[in-house]
This record gives structure tokens, sequence and C-alpha cells, in this order.
């Protein structure tokens, strides 16, 4: 197919792969501005998350979070945030922040909510403080849904990075924006495949780190069918 | 004229006036949003529904359509519009197709899990009982499904509504129409009444199919723990 | 009773299906479904000028009997100008420069009539047709801030020759290969800059971009009512590098009957560059609607 030719050859163009407006180049720029908001998120996110997870209270909005995050119109906040403060790299942040801090704050606080009554009665039992509690025994139990959600939401951002090229800036939807007025088929079906690429990638990669970071004692499968059992209770 | 720091301090967030005047754009945009989002989902359900059936029947199956169908989700989304344009131009089916593949990985991946998740013994029990297959699908295994597949619905719902705005860069978009004209104008209040609507949009959508959750699934009210 | 409710769901979502398939029709319909008298669809992308002459376009045919939609703000060139060729719309304002650009890469025609027969020859084999040009012009140019032009002495492109290694340029994606943009620049005055950044063609990036300072130069388009309310000097061309530009409406050979290019050859000549300027500033800066500037202004040239 012609299509699919000339797109390899777009690929494997030397011209792709250096200078400013070489595939590298943008990729590094679209993971900065990705991990930047991913990170910013997590900050944010976690501690919400975790602690309305830990003190039981506050739940329906928690589980019912990621549904409503799902809704936000990125390029509407995009745009709105670039009519405010202008060109730079404040809206694209701000609007993948925001459908970051979503699926972070409800996966944690599912996972907080997992942990098992009697375990928590057990360790207050044994004396544990509520610190020593929450770190000792919930984190880790909660660990397997909050590395999921960590995950779900970077890969989102990822993708939705795309949109930084929108508004002036660089990262693989470069190609996206330039490609079109230029009618470069090509341009935009590698700059797609190339952040379809990136996204899978980085699915991947966070799913290594959760295996290393979940104790052996927890199977990945009994948590997501936690999360399958609480969601359709609280739904 | 916006300068950024003081002006944002100085009122004109909206403008209420040019929201009186333009009444009937935004009505006209909040419309063509309810059918994008409408139609589409309604297509992800029909086309999703023989999918699962598939994946459940043939389980090998089940990895490549979610593999396929996960894929198609990575790229994203205002790619798959403008790489459909080629095809079919500026009709709506541009919109409704990219928006339609979207909501299909959200409940396909929903109903195989629900389908899947109705316990063993039950279908085992139905079948003893001489229901055809087809009886034990929509009399048995469907409403046991249905909390499992509402959730789906509910995610691809408000997934989608938040998609149809994305179709504004190739001349549909909904309330998505709003933040063109707030961009190009270097105006706010098309912005800020463009991003309320469609959150609003999404709430009332998702409580919508709560209720019908609920409403559909009596029996999972009474369950105790 | 389990059947029941299944089913009431399934009958439900049915008649959902069928109530927006009915619905839909109006925003579904892409082109004209009367025969009996002329009728046309009017196109435009997002921009305000062409925007205004659309509305411009819609009510002087409105005027002339002619039955008319308009599918308005659909995007970009690259996404308006297909649907043309392809029949979702029927008519749309362009620049005769841009048009040929668009049409044409690597044209390089830059006097009015030599655009415009280089224009109509490219629009001929896809059976559209151009009709007559305004004296009205959007020309490319390009613009500094006042201080900027003050600090290097800047009064036209040539000026720029000197110190464009340090200042950085910015513009539409397309600007870094078109003839008329930066490889022009490059062969015409021997200019190059230090860096150029992909915004926009003129649009809110380009020109929140030049008064933030984030980019030095930037590609602007003469009637655009932002020049004027910032201050920002224009360089004047002293080499002739940028095409003619003249507005001009550009239709598919079978909606443009005689009476719809009558109506329209009539409001041509009326539409003056400055004229669209003052129009561009009511819709940019005072935030009026195009429909109604496009009318008022119409009504007083006793066009409607």
């Amino acid at each position: 197919m012609n299509v699919l030719t000339d797109l390899i050859q777009w690929l494997t163009a030397p011209e792709q792969w250096s200078g400013p407006d070489g595939i590298p180049a943008r990729t590094v720029q679209h993971l900065w501005y990705s991990l930047l908001a991913a990170a910013i998120a997590i900050v944010i996110a976690l501690p919400i998350g975790i602690g309305v997870g830990h003190a039981r209270r506050g739940g329906l909005l928690a589980i019912n979070l990621t549904n409503l995050g799902r809704a936000i119109p990125s390029l509407g906040i995009i745009i709105l945030v670039f009519t405010l403060v202008g060109y730079g790299v404040v809206p694209i942040e701000v609007a993948l922040v925001a459908i970051a801090v979503p699926p972070i704050v409800t996966n944690s606080f599912v996972g907080m909510r997992s942990v098992d009554p009697e375990v928590r009665e057990a360790a207050q039992g044994m004396g544990m403080t509520g610190w020593q509690l929450l770190v000792r025994v919930e984190l880790p139990i909660a660990m397997p849904l909050v590395m999921a959600g960590i995950r779900t939401s970077t890969v989102q951002v990822v993708a939705t990075a795309t949109l930084a090229a929108y508004v002036g800036l660089g990262g693989l939807g470069r190609y996206l924006f330039d490609g079109l007025p230029q009618g470069d088929l090509s341009q935009v079906l590698g700059g797609a495949v190339l952040v379809a690429v990136l996204s899978l990638l980085t699915e991947l990669v966070l799913g290594r780190v959760q295996a290393l970071v979940v104790s052996d004692g927890l199977a990945q499968q009994s948590a997501e069918a936690a999360v399958g059992a609480k969601v359709q209770k609280a739904a | 004229m916006t300068d950024g720091p003081p002006t944002l301090l100085a009122a004109e967030l909206v403008r209420w006036s040019w929201i009186g005047d333009h009444a009937d754009d935004i009505r006209d945009a909040l419309l063509q949003h309810l059918e994008l989002t409408g139609l589409s989902v309604l297509a992800g359900t029909l086309l999703a529904f023989p999918m699962a059936l598939t994946a459940v029947r043939w389980p090998r199956l089940y990895a490549p359509i979610l593999g396929f169908t996960g894929a198609l989700f990575t790229i994203p989304s205002i790619a798959l519009f403008i790489l459909l344009i080629p095809f079919t131009g500026l009709q709506i089916w541009t919109a409704l197709i990219g928006l339609t593949i979207y909501t299909l990985l959200i409940l396909v991946r929903n109903m195989v899990e629900g389908l899947r998740g109705v316990d063993r013994d039950v279908r085992e029990a139905a079948q003893a009982m001489g229901y055809t297959p087809a009886r034990q699908l929509f009399q048995v295994e469907l409403p046991l499904a249905l909390p499992v597949i509402i959730a789906g619905l509910r995610i691809a719902t408000v997934t989608t509504i938040g998609l149809v705005t994305v179709t504004a860069l190739i001349g549909w978009g909904g309330l998505g129409q709003l933040f063109i004209t707030g961009f190009t104008l270097d105006f706010t209040t098309p912005l800020v009444v463009g991003i309320v609507l469609s959150a609003l949009l999404a709430f009332a959508a998702d409580l919508l199919l709560v209720g019908l959750q609920r409403g559909l699934t009596p029996w999972a009210r009474t369950r105790g723990s | 009773m389990r059947r029941i409710r299944l089913g009431s769901a399934v009958m439900a979502a049915c008649l959902a299906l069928a109530l927006a398939a009915c619905g839909g029709d109006d925003a579904l319909d892409g082109g004209s479904q009367q025969n009996q008298q002329s009728s046309i669809t009017i196109g435009s992308t997002n921009f305000s000028e062409q925007l205004i002459l659309a509305q411009m376009y819609a009510a002087v045919l409105e005027k002339a009997g002619v039955d008319v939609q308009t599918r308005l703000n659909l995007g970009a060139r690259e996404v308006v100008f297909p649907a043309l060729e392809k029949g979702d719309i029927d008519l749309l304002p362009e620049y005769t420069g841009a048009a040929l650009s668009f049409l044409d890469p690597e044209a390089t025609a830059v006097e009015p009539q030599e655009v415009l027969t280089a224009l109509r020859s490219k629009l001929e084999p896809k059976s559209l047709v151009a009709l007559d040009p305004t004296p009205a012009e959007d020309k490319d140019a390009f613009a500094v801030t006042k201080e900027t032009a003050e600090k290097y002495n800047l009064q036209k492109i040539s000026d720029l020759e000197p110190v464009a290694g340090q200042l950085v340029i910015g513009g539409p994606p397309e600007l870094k290969t078109r003839p008329a943009g930066l490889p022009g620049l490059k062969k015409l005055y021997g200019i190059e800059f230090k860096e150029f950044k992909a915004l926009d063609a003129g649009g809110p990036l380009t020109v929140s971009a030049l008064k933030k300072g984030d980019i030095d130069v930037a590609r602007v388009f003469t009637t655009q009512g932002v020049i004027a309310e910032e201050g920002w000097v224009v360089l004047q061309e002293d080499k002739l590098l940028e095409p003619a530009q003249n507005l001009i409406p550009i239709g598919r050979k079978d909606a443009v009957t005689d009476q719809i290019s009558q109506a329209l050859n009539a409001l041509a000549p009326k539409v003056t560059s400055e004229e669209l300027t003052k129009l561009n500033a009511q819709v940019d800066i005072d935030k009026k609607d195009p429909e109604t500037v496009a009318r008022d202004w119409l009504t007083q040239q006793g066009l409607i």
C-alpha cells in the first residue's frame, strides 16, 4: 500500500532522526511535558487519595472523581489557560495535571479501602500508631492499585501531551499539526504512530515498575478483582 | 488587550451579555454535542455487543481483540480524526467513526468482564433447566452482567462527552465550537461557557446512567455487604 | 420480570436512536435539498475575516433570492478546502495568493493578475471557479513590536538582514518551506534568523508570542486589528516577495449559477482593504458578531 510505504520511508529517513525537529528531540520534549505533569499530579493526588482512604471518609467523591475527570475537555482547558496567561508551557501543564489527578485519587482511595478491616484491627491490636498502620500495613497492601492508578494516568497524559503542539510548543504532536497544513499525510501518520508507540512503551515500563514495587504476597489479579467489586458496589 | 494577571483580576472572565446574545448558538452547540455523543455511544454499544460475545465464546480471540482496540486507544484522538478526513471528509461520519472507535474499547472490555463474571454455577443451572443458549444469554447472563456493563457505559459516555470537543478541530465539536471561538477571538467567555456546560453534561449523563443501573438491577440494591 | 426490564431498556435505546436520527437531520444535512431555485452552501474557516466575508456572501445571495445554507467555523484551510472539493460546501471566501500556494506549494507568481491566472488554472481541473477578486488585500507581512523596531532601527524588511541572526521568528508551520516564507527571505534579502517557532497563521499563538517576547518577528496579515491596537510596526516590503492576496470567492462550478456570480461580482468592488480592516477590528477587538458586522456594513453600503 502506498500510504504504508510512504510512512515507512518517512520514519526511516535520516533527517527524521537528528536535529531539533528530529524524532529524538521531539520525543524528549514530549516526555518532558508528560513526566512533569505526572509528577505534579502525583504530588497532588497521592496525599488526597491515600489520606481520604486512610480516614475512610469522602469515599463517594473519590470513587466518582475518575469518571468525572474523564469529562474534562483538555482542549478547552488548554485554550482557556492560554487565553489567560499566553504562550508557554503553563496551559498544557494545567490541562495534563487536571486529567492526571482523578485516576490517581480514585485508585489510591480504593486501594486503601481494600485493606481488610480485620488486618487493620490486628495491626491496631498490636499497638501500631495511625502512622505506622498507614506506612507498614495499608500502603503496601494498597500499592498495586496505587501503581495502577499512576500507570493509567501517565499513559493518558502521554497521549494527550500531543496537544502541546496545538499551542505552539514541541513534542510529537508537532508532526500532526505541522503535517496537516502541508498536506503531508506521512508526517501526520508518523506522528500518530510515534505517540501510540510511546504510550504503549510507557504502559510497559510502568508495568515493570509496578511489578517491582508490589510486595510478593499480593497477586495483581486479586487486586484487580477487588477493584471490580468495589466499583460495582460503589456505582 | 489581555495582559495576564492584572486583567485576570479585573472582572472580564465572563461577559454575561455575550451569553445572552449567543444563547441560540450555545443551544445549537449543546444539541450537536448531545447528538454526537448519543449516536456514537449507541453505535459503540451495538458494535461492542457482537464483539464481546465473540470474545466470550472463543476466549482465544479476546487477547487480539483487546490488543487491537487497545492499540487504537493510544492513538491521540485528534490524530485519528485528522486521518479519517481524506476518506470521509467533513461529514459527520468522520467525527462519529472516531468517537465510536474510542467507545468500543471501553465497552467491549466491560461487556466481556461482565459476562465472564457470571457465576459458573448459575450458567450450569440454567443449562440444566433446559434454557437454550439464546435464552440463557438474554434472560440470565446479560441481566447479571448488567452492573459491570453499565459501569462501562458510564465511562464510555463520559469519555465521549469529553472527546466530542476535540472534533471541533475538524468542523464539528458540539460545545467545542465555543472553544475555537474563544481561541480565535482571545475571549474567555465562550471558553468558560463551553467548559462548564460540558462538565455539567457529563455529570448529568453519569447520574442518569447510575439511575438506569439502579432501575434495571433492583436485586443489587438489597445486597448487604 | 427481568425479561421485561431488559426488553424495555432495549426499546428505550432504539427509541433514542430513532429520535436522534430524526432530530439530527438539520445538522447532518450537508448540502442543498430544494432544487427549484438556486441554492448554495457557504463554508468558512475559523478566522474572523473569512467569517465576515462568508456572512456577506450569505446576505447578498439571500437578497438575490438564492437559498443559502452556511457551514462556518469548519477549521483550518487544510480541512476546509478539501470539503469544497468534495462537495460538502459549495463556496468559500479565499485569498488569491494563499489559495494558489495551497494548491501549488512551489508557486512563485507574485503580481495580482499573474496570481489570479495561475490560481484559475489550478482550479479548472478540480471543477472549481474563482469569481471576481476584490480590491481588498490581506497580505502576508512581517511585524515587530515598537520596541524592537526602535532598538534595531527597523522600517523595511531589508533592515533585518544585519540583525536577523539574533532574532527569533514565528509563524505558521509552512512558513519554513514556502517560497514566500523563510526560503524567500534568504534568497531575496539574505536574511537568516536565529530560530523559527512554528505557531499559527497570525492567530492567537503568534499574537501572544510576539506580545510576550517569545518571538521577535511575527508573520502577520495586514488587515488584522491587533496590529494597530498593539502599535506594532509592519516592515515595508522593499523587494517583491509576497504574492498578491486579493479576497475572492471560490466555488464549485456546478453550484455557482449566473445569478450567484452576478450578485457576488457586484459585491466585490466595494470591499476595500480599509473597510475590511475596520470590520475585522469590530469582531476581533469589540467581540461583535461577524454576522451583525457584515449585515450592518452591507446595509450602510446599500447592498441589502
